[in-house]
């Protein structure tokens, strides 16, 4: 979802722009630290010109970076690190400009406290996701890292009575060439505080970038191909307890009846503890309780969902669709162009819902104690975590006390707090505290799912085969209007959107409907490029119906269309380049393209996929051509390709939750089966060099490459692919 | 019933029941929480350890067939020399994202390599396609493997 931009994409220029009205000093103040060095508050301003409204409010910092008398920097940052390498892109910000090593910058979790880290690209929740950290930080991190140093110079230059401007800053000090003076920042930090704060301070020029744009080291690599990180399932606070559940196999069930007998009979096993929707075994170890939780015979009342299939909710997504919808987007006349048209292209589209299945099982270590709830989690939403532990407990704020920790895995699953609620529920029945672990099938089975979409499209293309009227209209359940009312508005909201309007295309005639359809009985929330997931897809594999349509090749048909869009272009023309697109393929064997502009990052990619006698299909190579903007750890951003590009083949090959009865079909990785290292693709990354303001990276390859491999299969087959996952049994050759 | 057990060249004595996964000795009664817990039914390789120098998935072991084996895990394999060179390739190639299932890749691909020095991309695809990877890093633990096969060629 891009929630800080409203130019067009050849204008991605002027997406940061909200910070250049803004005077510095609003946003970064300084003072004395606890003991004697400097402390910077940042105020990172809100995107779309909500700045000024925030100035109104007066001064309220969210971030923290604090120049110890030892030397040492630290930094308070509001977002969690999850893979997504943000422990050592947001370091390197501040690092380039105070002139100082990554490895002196020390990083802090932040606390939970929404007014403070509010995300300003989250309409200030304090959250880690919708790739926009480096987006949300880009500006201020390095002002306020300049501003640091022009004060640290500042203070030298007083102390040796020379001109500020005859000292620089290097490797952690000020120096004075002409007499070679040198002290570095620790000594001067006391003295800096009372400088004054500079109201402009020059950023370093990007040709003269130390650290950003060169491959960094990840900062928590170390610790993890030892074995010694810690993520929240290996927390132990002294004296913990392992609890694992059954919650009601369909949603909104309740627990009817519990016989237990057998359960309180295994050794290691301390207590069942009875809820609403849920029964759950409390043990000396895990293995004691997930004996203990097959001991347990459960009777259940099923509810009102009872009977629910997936085709049930297909079924209503589809029929929602014969009618008119919110209106996202609208150019020109679709209506009056369609009838001036000479090839008519009609076509619907389905995906289904999907599952995180993050590596590390949902988990949540709680200690309720009448005056206060200590909870271990690691969560991408730190604030909500202790506003759900708060009153799920009976507790007030402030005697919630939240520890966050590594994440194995989120991709929007940690995004939610109902694991840490469910957590929470159980642990007022214990003398203690208790480790709620999650069986893989209760992580599937019990998860908020990546929406199902249902989707209608129509276009008219003109005697040489351009397309002269776009229709799109979808069905299926916004998760924004839920999780963040306020960005819903007049039926629509920028995440359910992105990617089926804004096209890079020059389209003259578009017309773009939605209409939010929330299933029954099955929760629905952020997966990996959310909206992006759902729309590339289907708009990528229309564009790619219309040049079949008007026999035309897939990337010429599109440049033809991205005259005013170079960035898009220039990303398309690179991977088919680099794919050596246009040469000959062996028979079952095709090359599909995708070209996208998400998360603020421009992206093309080509598969090459081979389909073999019997519908099997195996993408072999992708090729990626990718303009983020300017790139701070070219190496992350290589990895978070790479990383998402099996994430996004994974669903197309084989993602798909279902409903038989009201309950989820898939449960552990046989019946939800993820990517192995033997389906892998050979996947090349070119990074096109800019100097534009950076743009998210974490989830943009997952929505380009779905389309790129259904394109390839059609490119491959003749058989075009207009639902999710793909079905092989379709691509078999005729005997 | 008691068992003792050999763990990193340490022997613990632990009391549970036989049929209990070496995983949940490991992590809950041992507090080794470096092997992870990802499925429970083998499927995925995250809590994989060695067994005699064997890759092992320990979730579906139960601590009754272990007997006088040596296991090794995660917070000891650094100390082999096929596990040393695994390690540092993935520091070299930066195989690693969120993490959660590097100990069992490690342990999968440390054993691989004391097996066979030189594994081909089908021998990687044998070896290590019992280990998912959610966020998708196979592209970089097939360049470490190679990585730390060509440093076994050059003697280490």
């Amino acid at each position: 979802m891009i929630l800080d931009h409203r130019a067009s994409p050849t204008l991605g220029s002027d997406r940061s722009s909200s910070l250049d009205g803004l005077s510095r000093r609003r946003f970064v103040q300084a003072g004395a630290a606890a003991g004697g060095g400097l402390m910077l508050s940042l105020n990172l301003p809100f995107a779309h010109g909500a700045a000024e409204a925030a100035e109104a409010a007066g001064f309220a910092p969210n971030a923290f970076i604090r120049i110890d008398v030892d030397g040492q920097i630290v930094l308070t940052m509001p977002y969690v690190e999850m893979g997504q390498g943000t422990y050592t892109s947001i370091p390197m910000l501040i690092a380039e400009e105070l002139e100082v090593d990554l490895k002196q910058v020390q990083l802090e979790h932040a606390p939970p406290n929404e007014k403070l880290y509010g995300n300003p690209l989250l309409g200030g929740i304090q959250a880690t996701g919708n790739s926009n950290a480096i987006r949300a930080s880009w500006q201020p991190l390095r002002q306020a890292g300049a501003t640091a140093r022009t004060m640290l110079v500042s203070a030298a230059a007083k102390r040796w009575n020379v001109d500020p401007a005859s000292c620089h800053a290097q490797s952690g000090e000020v120096r004075h060439a002409p007499t070679g003076r040198r002290t570095k920042y620790g000594e001067l930090a006391a003295d800096a505080a009372r400088m004054p704060v500079p109201d402009n301070v020059a950023l370093k020029r990007p040709e003269d970038f130390k650290l950003i744009g060169t491959p960094a080291k990840r900062l928590d690599t170390p610790a993890k191909v030892n074995g010694t990180a810690v993520y929240g399932i290996d927390v132990r606070p002294p004296g913990v307890k392992i609890a694992t559940l059954a919650q009601s196999p369909v949603f909104g069930g309740r627990v009817k009846r519990v016989d237990d007998s057998a359960a309180k009979a295994i050794k290691g096993v301390r207590q069942i503890v009875r809820l609403d929707d849920a029964v759950a075994v409390v043990a000396d170890h895990m293995g004691a309780a997930k004996k203990g939780l097959a001991g347990l015979k459960i009777e259940w009342d099923d509810g009102p969902h009872a009977k629910l299939n997936t085709d049930d909710i297909v079924g209503e997504l589809e029929q929602a669709t014969l009618n008119p919808g919110a209106v996202a987007q609208n150019i020109g006349n679709v209506e009056q162009a369609m009838a001036g048209a000479v090839t008519k292209v009609d076509a619907t589209y389905q995906v289904p819902f999907l599952a995180h299945a993050t590596m590390e099982p949902m988990n949540c270590t709680v200690h309720v104690r009448r005056d206060g709830c200590e909870v271990w989690v690691g969560n991408q939403v730190l604030a909500r975590a202790q506003v759900a532990a708060a009153k799920t407990a009976g507790l007030p704020l402030e005697k919630v006390v939240v520890h966050n920790h590594l994440i194995g895995g989120g991709f929007g699953r940690r995004l939610e707090v109902d694991g840490i609620t469910r957590a929470v529920e159980i642990a007022k029945h214990v003398d203690g505290p208790v480790k709620v672990v999650w069986t893989r099938e209760e992580d599937i089975q019990h998860d908020m799912y990546r929406p199902c979409f249902f989707d209608r499209l129509f276009a008219g293309l003109d005697e040489k085969g351009k397309p002269v009227a776009w229709n799109h209209r979808f069905a299926g359940s916004s998760i924004i209007a839920r999780w963040a009312p306020p960005l819903f508005n007049n039926g629509v909201d920028p995440d359910t959107t992105e990617g089926a309007i804004d096209l890079v295309y020059a389209l003259p005639n578009m017309h773009v409907e939605y209409l939010r359809v929330e299933p029954r009985g099955i929760p629905t929330a952020f997966w990996r490029s959310v909206g992006p997931s759902h729309n590339v897809f289907v708009t990528e594999s229309f564009m790619d119906e219309l040049a079949a349509a008007a026999k035309q090749d897939a990337v010429a048909y599109r440049l033809a269309l991205l005259e005013k869009a170079p960035r898009a272009k220039a990303v398309l023309a690179l991977a088919a380049e680099k794919a050596g697109w246009g040469q000959p393929s062996p028979e079952r064997v095709g090359r599909g393209v995708s070209v996208q502009f998400v998360f603020a990052t421009y992206m093309a990619q080509v598969a090459e996929v081979e389909v073999s006698k019997d519908g099997a299909v195996r993408v072999r190579r992708v090729v990626c051509a990718v303009d983020c903007g300017t790139v701070v750890n070219p190496d992350t951003v290589q990895a978070q390709i790479q990383s998402a590009i099996n994430f996004g083949i994974t669903a197309a090959l084989h993602g798909e939750i279902t409903l038989k009865d009201g309950r989820v079909q898939q449960a552990n990785f046989d019946t939800y089966q993820m990517l192995r290292i033997n389906e892998a693709p050979a996947i090349e990354v070119h990074i096109v060099q800019s100097r534009e303001p950076p743009g998210g990276m974490g989830e943009a390859g997952t929505s380009a490459i779905v389309p790129a491999v259904t394109n390839a299969i059609f490119a491959a087959t003749g058989k075009r692919l207009r639902k999710l996952p793909i079905d092989t049994s379709a691509l078999k050759q005729p005997a | 019933m008691t068992y003792a057990i050999k763990v990193n060249k340490n022997t613990h004595s632990v009391d549970v029941d036989g049929d209990t996964p070496l995983l949940w000795v490991l992590r809950d009664v041992l507090g080794m929480t470096g092997t992870k817990f990802g499925c429970g039914m083998a499927l995925c390789g995250a809590c994989t350890v060695h067994v005699d120098g064997v890759a092992t998935r320990s979730c579906i072991t139960p601590i009754d067939s272990i007997g006088t084996s040596e296991i090794t895990t995660i917070e000891g394999i650094g100390a082999t020399a096929a596990g040393a060179k695994i390690q540092k390739a993935w520091l070299d190639r930066e195989v690693v994202q969120c993490g959660y299932c590097q100990s069992g890749q490690i342990m999968s691909a440390s054993a691989l390599l004391a097996s066979n020095p030189h594994p081909t991309d089908a021998d990687i695809d044998d070896a290590m396609s019992g280990n998912i990877c959610r966020c998708g890093t196979y592209v970089r633990i097939r360049e470490a493997l190679k990585q730390a096969a060509q440093s076994t060629g050059q003697g280490g």
